[in-house]
């Protein structure tokens, strides 16, 4: 099935040269090795690799997370490389959503609440009802996260993340730890952001059957991207094969 | 060689030093506070009967106006009674170089030419007297440091309306007068009151008592009934004006430090228990949160094959290293605040010699109370540990349900920012961890509140007594009871502006079996310094029908107004004569019964007689007042309420000072080792969520104030129940410090609450601000790659 390609081709991530190195005592651990990279808007982008490729550590650095041991990034016009732990602060705030394999859900906060913890701080943002209703949730706005299947609980961090309408939505193997079919469901959702909203997307998986849905896939080896292909034909999530 | 459970021990240990400390503290506490009770209560008890013994302490006191020698032996028949002294014992007017106002004092004649049998002297320097030389004297140690005397050196008295000049040839120290209080004066001034002696042949002829006595002290047999040689020795010294012996029990100096031990004991039963309680909880707070931490390490020992009681015996070595570090902790501190204490006992009674008590014993209880108290407070969570299957042990716990609060449903955010929810529905989520940590917390606050209460209590008992009711400069008591003319005499004196008689005598008061020897006190019309006043403060006059008891006498009566009294009037030949209650008063000193002055004289069947006379005194003119009392042979003392009362109030709130830094301290404690400690449980439950919220883009203030209103809410709430809890105390420190000596009227300011809250608020925040700095340093990345 064929879809829409990205509506522009403007980068709202410009990455170059970046590089990460850990150090714990003697050993150093160079996560990211010289990386350049460009993430349209609207764009729909899958970082695939082995463990240990350095996928989250980018997704970290661009996320406002943490910051590069040497590189730039610009976020629009923002040099993001140069940003203060405050103005991370800021900027995660403002613009990016968040999505992770374990779902960071407060569990003392309802589904409701979750999403209007993020709403109530933002500066347009959508009604939690409306953001829950996109992820199909709407029936189970009052419930408390423990009372939630895995599924349900992803889909209400995706709920979450995009209530604010961030400009870009980073997730961090978001059906990493659900099976199949819980994970299409997850998978649907975020096409349909990424579709309805224009929200740009950049999604880690381990799993390769994944990249069919993306406009874009990174292959991560070793602290570097090893190559980057553009689908021509996008697959519909519920055609992934697990 | 280290087991590797054992290095894990250590670790853990390590990584929560911050935590064990805060617990130590708190446990540290509980331990001190038990050897310095404990310890200083046997010090005391052990230095006071050590001295009892050395010096032969008397059991029974008699006193009678004059009696002869040689009813000595018929005393000494008396079945019980060991050994007998005949004394003189009289009070003396001193005219010091080195004092402005006279002073006054208590004489008490020695045996002549042998050592006497009873209440024998400590001697710390010098000699006895020589009863060949009428002028020498042996004084009581605090007066004579009081007075910087020696052997050697001289002193004015008045004895018997004579003035004398006296050498001081010995420095003692008497078991009669560990504690010694002047007449009017509510604290020992050991400047204006001394204790001297003397050869008895001297003190007879000064005191025209040649082959008499008019006090006498005996020793009994282990196995003797007090009761009954009491009764005999009335039956005796009845004709010869005796007021009716007493027992050791109701001698002042004795009843005295009875007073202070039983407040030590006290001590020792309430507050290290509260200490031990809280740290008992916050080491169950502190396991509880390892283990759920480590149920899959846990469940991974067991699956290799570590035994049940193995895994069970690791948690409970961690909970015993923790109380040993507090148990160090408060031992150190006892034992040096327990000498520190019974030094201060030693200097503010007179003993010659302290004996410390802190056996090996002592620590060995303290210890094992404290690890006792610890482990029940750990059996929970080490059973859990013990009861966990192994393969339950390795999945992971259930994931926390939260309720919602009350019918809130999404609306209720229009309240409570989500922020708030998150630390309201964590705070109920655990209700009972949430309310120990209340109370744990309000307890500081109550702690402070008993400590601090005392200073209200005790400036309204300043206002009562000197202000209210006692509200003449000066008492003056006659050598005899005189007729009314002596007051006018008295209001003759240079510098008196006005005089007011009063008359006391010893009675014995009966109800049903209920005895009491009290002094009966006449109380006019028409007097103005002094007052009585009901139990609503609220000035009263004795109806001329019948008797005003203070609410103590009253209750240790167990009469009501309307109940009629046998009193036995013990200086008119014991006659009995009916009389009843016409109302309860209000008495903060002593026990006390007023009765008309009319009524007074109409049963004491003498006509108008006074006793002594209170006095307003001129300022101006108070050197010549002096003068003229040390000259006038009927005046036998003069209590000067002024000096009384700065005495009072310097002594009172020196040792409440002390006691102040101590609370404060401890309250500080306790509330930083429950903050602390509940902060940093709560970080550790929820690092992940925080994290997660910084993640999002929240600012470190922010995350924090999820953290912070939790703690907030806990303080705030723990603010009433503080002040109840403060409240119980001082209700229960009054009723303790009750005593036939003083009774503390219960007053507590708003200041002093609020004084309360703050410290505990302050050092709550204190304690918040120290587990923010550690939320400002969450590991964001670190926590999202990890499952809860
Ligand atoms: N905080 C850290 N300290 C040390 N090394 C780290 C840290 N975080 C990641 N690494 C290392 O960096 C490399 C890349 O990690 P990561 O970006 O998480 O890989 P992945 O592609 O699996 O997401 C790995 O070798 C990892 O061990
Ligand atoms: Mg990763």
């Amino acid at each position: 099935m064929l879809m829409d390609s990205p509506n522009s081709t403007k980068p709202v991530f410009h990455v170059e040269d970046l590089t990460k190195v850990y150090r714990t005592g003697d050993v150093e651990v160079r996560a990211l090795n010289g990386v350049d990279m460009d993430l349209y808007e609207g764009e729909m982008a899958v970082l695939l690799g082995p463990s240990g490729s350095g996928k989250s550590t980018l997704l970290n650095i661009i996320g406002g997370l943490d910051e590069p041991t040497s590189g730039k990034i610009w976020f629009k016009d923002l040099e993001l490389s140069s940003f203060s732990q405050s103005q991370l602060t800021r900027y995660r705030r403002d613009h990016v959503g968040f999505v992770f394999q374990f779902y960071n859900l407060i569990p003392s906060l309802t589904a409701w609440e979750n999403v209007a913890l993020i709403t109530e701080v933002s500066p347009a943002p959508m009604k939690p009802e409306d953001a829950l209703a996109m992820v199909d949730l709407e029936d189970r706005m009052d419930h408390f996260p423990a009372q939630m299947s895995g599924g349900e609980q992803q889909r209400v961090a995706i709920a979450r993340a995009i209530a604010k309408r961030p400009e870009v939505l980073l997730c961090d193997e978001p059906t990493g730890a659900l099976d199949s079919q819980t994970g299409i469901i997850v998978l649907e959702a975020l096409n349909r952001i990424n579709t309805e909203l224009g929200t740009s997307t950049a999604i880690i998986t381990h799993n390769a059957g994944i990249q069919k849905i993306a406009h874009r896939v990174f292959s991560f080896l070793d602290g570097k991207i090893s190559s980057v292909v553009e689908n021509d034909i996008r697959s519909a999530p519920s055609e992934v094969e697990w | 060689m280290l087991s590797v459970l054992d290095r894990k021990l250590v670790r853990d240990l390590w990584r929560l030093w911050a935590q064990i400390i805060a617990v130590s503290l708190v446990m540290g506490c509980g331990v001190m506070t038990l050897i310095l009770a404990l310890g200083s209560t046997r010090s005391l008890e052990e230095t006071r009967s050590a001295f009892y013994e050395r010096s032969q302490f008397a059991s029974v006191f008699a006193t009678v106006t004059r009696a002869p020698l040689h009813l000595k032996n018929r005393i000494a028949a008396i079945d019980g009674v060991a050994a007998v002294e005949l004394r003189v014992v009289k009070q003396a007017i001193l005219d010091l170089e080195d004092l402005r106002e006279p002073a006054s004092g208590i004489v008490v004649s020695l045996p002549d030419h042998r050592e006497t049998n009873v209440n024998r002297l400590y001697v710390r320097q010098g000699r006895l007297p020589d009863p060949s030389r009428p002028r020498e004297v042996a004084v009581v140690e605090t007066f004579a440091k009081a007075h910087g005397f020696t052997p050697g050196d001289r002193f004015k008295a008045i004895m018997n309306g004579q003035k004398r000049e006296l050498e001081i040839v010995g420095v003692v120290l008497s078991a009669e007068y560990i504690y010694a209080i002047g007449p009017g004066d509510m604290v020992p001034d050991e400047r204006r009151f001394g204790i001297f002696f003397m050869s008895q042949k001297v003190l007879s002829a000064i005191y025209d008592l040649d082959g008499a006595f008019n006090n006498a002290i005996t020793t009994t047999r282990k196995d003797a009934g007090l009761k009954s040689i009491v009764e005999d020795l009335d039956a005796l010294l009845e004709p010869y004006g005796g007021t009716g012996a007493i027992e050791r029990d109701d001698q002042t100096s004795h009843a005295f430090l009875d007073a202070e031990l039983s407040q030590l004991r006290g001590m020792a039963t309430v507050i290290p228990p509260v200490f031990l309680f809280i740290s008992a909880f916050l080491v169950n707070m502190i396991l509880s949160r390892l283990i759920a931490l480590e149920r899959e390490q846990i469940g991974l020992l067991k699956a290799v094959g570590y035994s049940n009681i193995a895994v069970g015996w690791h948690y409970a070595k961690l909970v015993v290293a923790i109380c040993c570090v507090g148990i160090v902790l408060g031992s150190v501190a006892g034992t040096w605040l327990g000498r520190g204490m019974t030094r201060l006992y030693g200097e503010f009674f007179s003993f010659p010699f302290l004996v410390f008590s802190q056996g090996a014993d002592l620590y060995v209880i303290a210890s094992c109370v404290t690890i006792a108290s610890a482990l029940l407070g750990a059996t929970n969570a080490i059973w859990t540990t013990v009861a966990l299957p192994p393969a339950v042990a390795m999945r992971p716990p259930a994931p926390t349900r939260y309720r919602r609060l009350a019918n809130t449903g999404a609306t209720s955010l229009k309240l409570f920012s989500p922020l708030t929810t998150m630390a309201v529905r964590h705070l109920i989520r655990w209700p009972l961890r949430s309310f120990l940590t209340i109370f744990g917390t309000s307890l500081s606050v109550g702690l402070l509140v008993t400590a601090l209460f005392s200073f209200d209590s005790i400036d309204h008992m300043i206002d009562t007594i000197f202000f209210q009711t006692q509200r003449q400069d000066a008492t003056l008591t006659f050598s005899s009871s005189l007729s009314p003319q002596a007051v006018l005499a008295a209001a003759q004196l240079p510098g008196v502006l006005q005089a007011e008689g009063f008359r006391t005598s010893a009675v014995l008061m009966r109800n049903g079996h209920v005895e009491k020897t009290l002094q009966l006190a006449s109380q006019s019309k028409t007097a103005l310094l002094t007052r009585v006043l009901d139990v609503d403060e609220l000035p009263v006059t004795p109806p001329s029908g019948g008797l005003l008891l203070s609410e103590r006498v009253a209750e240790q009566m167990s009469v009501r107004p309307g109940t009629i009294l046998e009193l036995e009037l013990l200086e008119q030949q014991n006659r009995l004569v009916h009389i009843p209650v016409v109302g309860v008063v209000q008495g903060m000193v002593g026990l006390t019964a007023y009765i008309d002055e009319q009524a007074f004289d109409r049963i004491m069947m003498t006509g108008p007689r006074v006793n002594g006379a209170h006095i307003r005194t001129d300022h101006d003119q108070l050197d010549a007042l002096y003068t003229a009392v040390k000259e006038t042979p009927s005046i036998a003392s003069i209590a000067l309420l002024g000096l009384s009362r700065e005495r009072f109030r310097a002594t009172i709130e020196e040792n409440i000072l002390i006691s102040v830094m101590v609370y404060v301290t401890l309250a500080v404690i306790i509330t930083f080792g429950v903050i602390y400690n509940s902060a940093r449980i709560q970080l550790s439950e929820r690092a992940r969520e925080l994290a997660s919220l910084r993640v999002f883009g929240f600012t470190r203030s922010e995350v924090s104030s999820v953290l912070l209103t939790e703690l907030g809410i806990i303080v705030i709430l723990a603010q009433p129940l503080g002040w109840l809890l403060g409240y119980g105390f001082a209700v229960l420190v009054t009723k303790g410090f009750e005593s036939d000596l003083f009774r503390i009227p219960l007053i507590i300011n708003q200041s002093t609450y609020a004084i309360s809250s703050f410290v505990v608020i302050a050092a709550g925040v204190l304690s918040a601000l120290l587990v923010r700095r550690r939320v400002d340093r969450l590991d964001l990345i670190s926590v999202l790659k990890t499952r809860e």
